[in-house]
């Protein structure tokens, strides 16, 4: 796969493009330059300050204080609530379950999903038959139907499937729709080893599993990650398979954070609303500030196809 | 005994594409055949059909008498190198030459004994930890060779091993592929683009283009006496002059005329009398044209020529001229002294003329 | 037999997929077409009956609002989404020391859900006490800023919070496409004493075309298949001010009993996304034989 990461980029010292400009322009356009990109950055990052300093503020000083001030006194109230006592509709457990179900979810799917995609991406790249091709365009092409147009007859396969509303069809799903992209990630990788590594290990006596076992397995480490990486933040964050197949207690946290975001009982807690949604990002934001390198990659893989 | 490998009729296409066209080879025991050819010409085909890695559309394949049609890679008994070395990047060098051993369940013993063997042979002995990342070109050529070696099979493959090394390394390589037949006495086929290889490797040379075997022959047989003008183009570097001629029978010898853009036409005589049609290509490698005295013979005659071009090479000065409308080279003493646009004597040695048809190319004489 | 079975593994392999493939997308896609003919109402029926759920459809003004919303969400979203990605992108292209944190910043929003974004950009844009009261705040007691109620300014909110969560995409994108341009040419345009901004707008930014061309794919298939951010966000309201084709289709599928109008509208939007989809796989998938 070409390799679109720019973090692992070297920056070699070739002259900077602005160097002929004259020293006083020069630094005034560099100032300029680092004025924009701040000014930028702070669009990024003030809807992240808000809901952070919203969430542990007190409702009182939400009221009265203004939307871009710091807390005065910093209270983890909110939180507390948002997990374990929120309302979304009439329960009122918080976040917690919704998230467990998030969690039961997206594993299993991303594992299934991925080996699956693994598998599928070894044959496509490298054991060709007839018509593998058009098996493939038409997988690729799966990737890019809107889901509304299977929503319905999903609906009524997963009950006929005795899976409507639950976990596991909900996996089922997320699988089913996956592997288009997850078999494009790793044929796309494994393009890229050469078609002679195959030619060697079958004359070394290897066959179709053990080439994939003791060859493309050791190899494939790297869009392993990127492939988990994409599907656990395309399932963690999944809204319209969530609220169309689940029921009361098997939402996921998604779902649920619209919920309690909407739910109309009581008083409107917004220092709730804003650390339920904090919550709800936290596992993919820390994918993001962990792996940044190999999100970004599946992002870029998942649309340049390589 | 029966010939190692022995393939008749064979056919290969893609859909509706014919990649090989009924090809017939028998090598013997012992026998260093090289196939050779331009990119395309189906000769790496070939070679994969030999190693089952591609299946046949038709005709047959023998391997020491067994018919191979259905019968695996890894059961053909043979080991190839590939042009790539495709050694496995995850594993050591060690790894990769057991690994064959260990998919076939050969017993941890045997096996560090004949890694041991092997790694002696080709002086691999420091690498054996390596990954093939760390290795240089030439190592990685001999870790594919080991992973070859290690099998003993009855018959050895290569797929144009050596393209993917620098010039030296290459003529290095050559020489150690020739010594390792040579001690091995074993029987191998092997696939290059470069004639020089083919001539200096082989025992047994087979030209194609095309999907069609040109000539099959020694590397001798195939130099000399070029079937066609594709081979006689092809092998010989600088290649074989391929001048248009008109011919005439006088009397006891056959007239040979190349048309020169100033002046009259150059006139040759072939005393043994060729039957040949009115129009000819004449084919006369750079060598049997020199300085006049440059060789005694009766079928050797000079004639002055223009100079167009002189490129002094080293040992020798190729000298080009102007005949039949083609550029002709000649080989001259690395002393010459030539002027382009002077003439200069040119000696023509018929020896080992080849005529050729010009509408089929297939030789005359 | 083993070699049978070596020889068909990989179909083998191949096969569950290629069938769920098939039935789940394919046959999934036939049944919402059928449907589309039918006058299902509450329950699917299977009997034909022409174009009369789409011609429904055309005549509902929600759906002409939805529908309408479409072209307005999808043009900004991507135009603003496509200049402000590459603005940036060349921004950071300038060899500055802190690029990687700036990029990290630019992007995160992308690993957001859009649930979270709308969440957080409904709060910032609250008319009470969000933006609007903090201008207010620092003196302006005449600022309006009240987009987010209001029914003819509501659909531009939608195209704030999509353009911040999916603009550092573009830029990722645009900056990795920068990066691979050849930099001997780039060189040579130096030696020649181009200036920066010629060498970006005659050499750089015309050898990313197909770069442009996969950031506009996947921000119009964002945009077409938009549903979470408008629930998030705006609900739909206020009224149907802010719907977009695919609440409108999930209204009609799971709140208002409506199969014939929800599978009409999925035939739609699936219509508008192969529209600009097919030609792009097909070029995409032509050339290459290998």
């Amino acid at each position: 796969m070409t390799d679109f990461s720019t973090a692992n980029r070297s920056m070699p010292p070739p002259p900077s493009r602005m160097r002929r400009t004259g020293g006083v322009k020069r630094a005034l356009l560099r100032w300029l330059l680092f004025a924009g990109l701040g000014v930028f950055a702070l669009f990024y990052l003030m809807p992240l300050f808000v809901m952070l300093t919203t969430s542990l503020k007190s409702l009182e000083e939400i009221r009265t204080g203004s939307l871009v001030a710091l807390p005065r006194t910093v209270t983890f109230d909110a939180w507390h609530t948002a997990w374990s006592q929120a309302c979304s509709g009439i329960k009122c457990e918080g976040l917690r379950p919704y998230f467990m179900n998030s969690v039961l979810i997206a594993v299993p799917a991303v594992a299934i999903s991925t080996m699956i995609g693994a598998l599928n991406g070894y044959v496509v790249a490298h054991w060709r038959f007839r018509g593998a091709n058009i098996i493939f365009s038409l997988m690729l092409f799966g990737c890019f139907i809107p889901f509304q147009v299977v929503l319905l007859p999903m609906a009524r396969m997963l009950g006929l499937m005795g899976l409507a509303g639950t976990i596991p069809g909900l996996i089922f799903v997320h699988v089913i729709y996956g592997i288009g992209f997850t078999t494009l990630f790793f044929r796309n990788y494994y393009v890229s080893v050469p078609g002679e590594l195959v030619k060697a290990a079958k004359v070394d006596g290897a066959g179709f599993l053990r080439i994939f076992w003791s060859i493309f397995l050791p190899l494939s480490l790297p869009i392993f990650v990127v492939t988990i990486i994409w599907q656990f933040t395309q399932i963690w964050n999944d809204f319209l398979f969530g609220v169309s197949f689940s029921q009361a207690g098997t939402q996921p946290v998604t779902v649920a954070l619209n919920n309690i975001v909407n739910s109309t009982t009581g008083v409107k807690e917004y220092n709730v609303d804003m650390a339920a949604a904090i919550i709800a990002a936290l596992p993919t934001l820390l994918v993001y500030v962990v792996a940044g390198k190999y999100f970004i990659r599946g992002l870029t893989a998942g649309s340049v196809k390589g | 005994m029966p010939p190692i490998l022995d393939i008749r009729n064979l056919y290969k296409s893609y859909g509706t594409t014919e990649i090989l066209k009924d090809i017939n080879v028998t090598i013997e025991p012992g026998d260093f055949l090289v196939l050779v050819g331009p990119s395309g010409c189906g000769k790496s085909t070939l070679l994969n059909c030999i190693a089952g890695l591609e299946d046949i559309s038709g005709g047959a394949i023998h391997i020491g008498g067994q018919d191979m049609t259905d019968v695996a890679p890894k059961d053909r008994n043979i080991a190839m190198v590939f042009q790539s070395y495709a050694l496995y990047p995850t594993m050591t060098v060690a790894k990769n030459i057991t690994f064959g051993m260990k998919v076939r369940g050969v017993d941890q013993a045997t096996q560090d004994h004949k890694l041991a063997e092997v790694a002696r042979q080709l002086q691999i002995e420091p690498l054996l930890s390596r990954k093939p990342a760390q290795l240089s070109g030439g190592q990685r050529q001999r870790v594919a060779m080991g992973r070859a070696l290690v099998r003993d099979p009855k018959l050895f493959l290569f797929d144009e091993p050596l393209s993917n090394l620098d010039a030296k390394l290459r003529v290095e390589m050559r020489t150690e592929i020739k010594k390792l037949h040579h001690n091995l006495g074993a029987s191998m086929v092997y696939v290059t683009h470069d004639q020089i290889e083919a001539l200096t490797l082989a025992t047994k040379i087979v030209v194609m283009k095309g999907g069609v075997i040109q000539q099959i022959g020694t590397p001798s047989e195939i130099y000399n006496r070029p079937a066609n003008l594709f081979v006689a183009d092809f092998m010989g570097s600088p290649s074989m002059n391929l001048i248009p001629a008109r011919t005439q029978r006088m009397g006891e010898t056959t007239q040979i005329e190349i048309a020169r853009p100033d002046g009259p036409p150059l006139v040759l005589q072939d005393t043994r009398r060729p039957d040949l049609p009115a129009d000819i290509i004449l084919g006369l490698r750079p060598e049997d044209i020199g300085a006049p005295g440059f060789r005694q013979g009766p079928l050797v005659q000079t004639s002055p020529c223009r100079v167009d071009v002189v490129e002094p090479a080293g040992a020798d000065t190729y000298i080009v001229a102007h005949l039949g409308g083609k550029e002709v080279t000649a080989r001259f003493h690395a002393e010459t002294e030539a002027q382009p646009g002077s003439p200069l004597e040119f000696a023509f040695d018929l020896t080992k003329a080849a005529y050729f048809a010009p509408n089929s190319g297939e030789r005359l004489n | 037999m083993t070699r049978w079975l070596e020889h068909h593994l990989p179909k083998a392999v191949l096969a569950p997929s290629f069938l769920a493939v098939l039935v789940f997308v394919y046959g999934f896609i036939g049944w919402t077409a059928w449907v589309s003919l039918t006058r299902s109402k509450l329950m699917p029926r299977y009997e034909i009956d022409g174009f009369g759920q789409f011609v429904r459809l055309f005549a509902s003004p929600r759906w002409d609002t939805a529908f309408g919303n479409l072209f307005i969400f999808g043009l900004l979203f991507v135009v603003i989404s496509l200049v402000l990605g590459l603005l940036l992108a060349i921004l950071l292209d300038q060899r500055i020391r802190v690029e990687g944190v700036i990029r990290t910043i630019y992007l995160y929003p992308m690993a957001l859900s859009l649930i979270v974004t709308g969440t957080a950009w409904k709060w910032v844009l609250n008319p009470g006490l969000g933006l609007e009261a903090v201008v207010r705040g620092w003196g302006f007691e005449n600022f309006r800023f009240d987009w987010l109620v209001n029914s003819d300014m509501a659909i531009y909110t939608v195209v704030i919070a999509g353009v911040w969560q999916a603009s550092g995409f573009v830029m990722a994108l645009f900056l990795a496409g920068l990066r691979s341009v050849d930099q001997e040419i780039i060189r040579a345009a130096e030696v020649d004493g181009i200036p920066t901004y010629r060498i970006y707008s005659a050499i750089i930014i015309p050898s990313m075309a197909p770069i442009f061309m996969s950031a506009f794919i996947v921000l119009t298939h964002l945009a077409i298949k938009s549903f979470d951010l408008v629930i998030a966000l705006t609900g739909g309201g206020p009224g149907y001010a802010t719907d977009l084709p695919a609440t409108y289709m999930y209204a009609m599928a799971f709140s208002r009993g409506d199969i014939g109008q929800a599978a009409a509208s999925a035939m739609v939007m699936m219509a508008v996304v192969f529209a600009i989809v097919v030609p792009y796989l097909y070029s995409e998938l032509r050339p290459r034989h290998d």
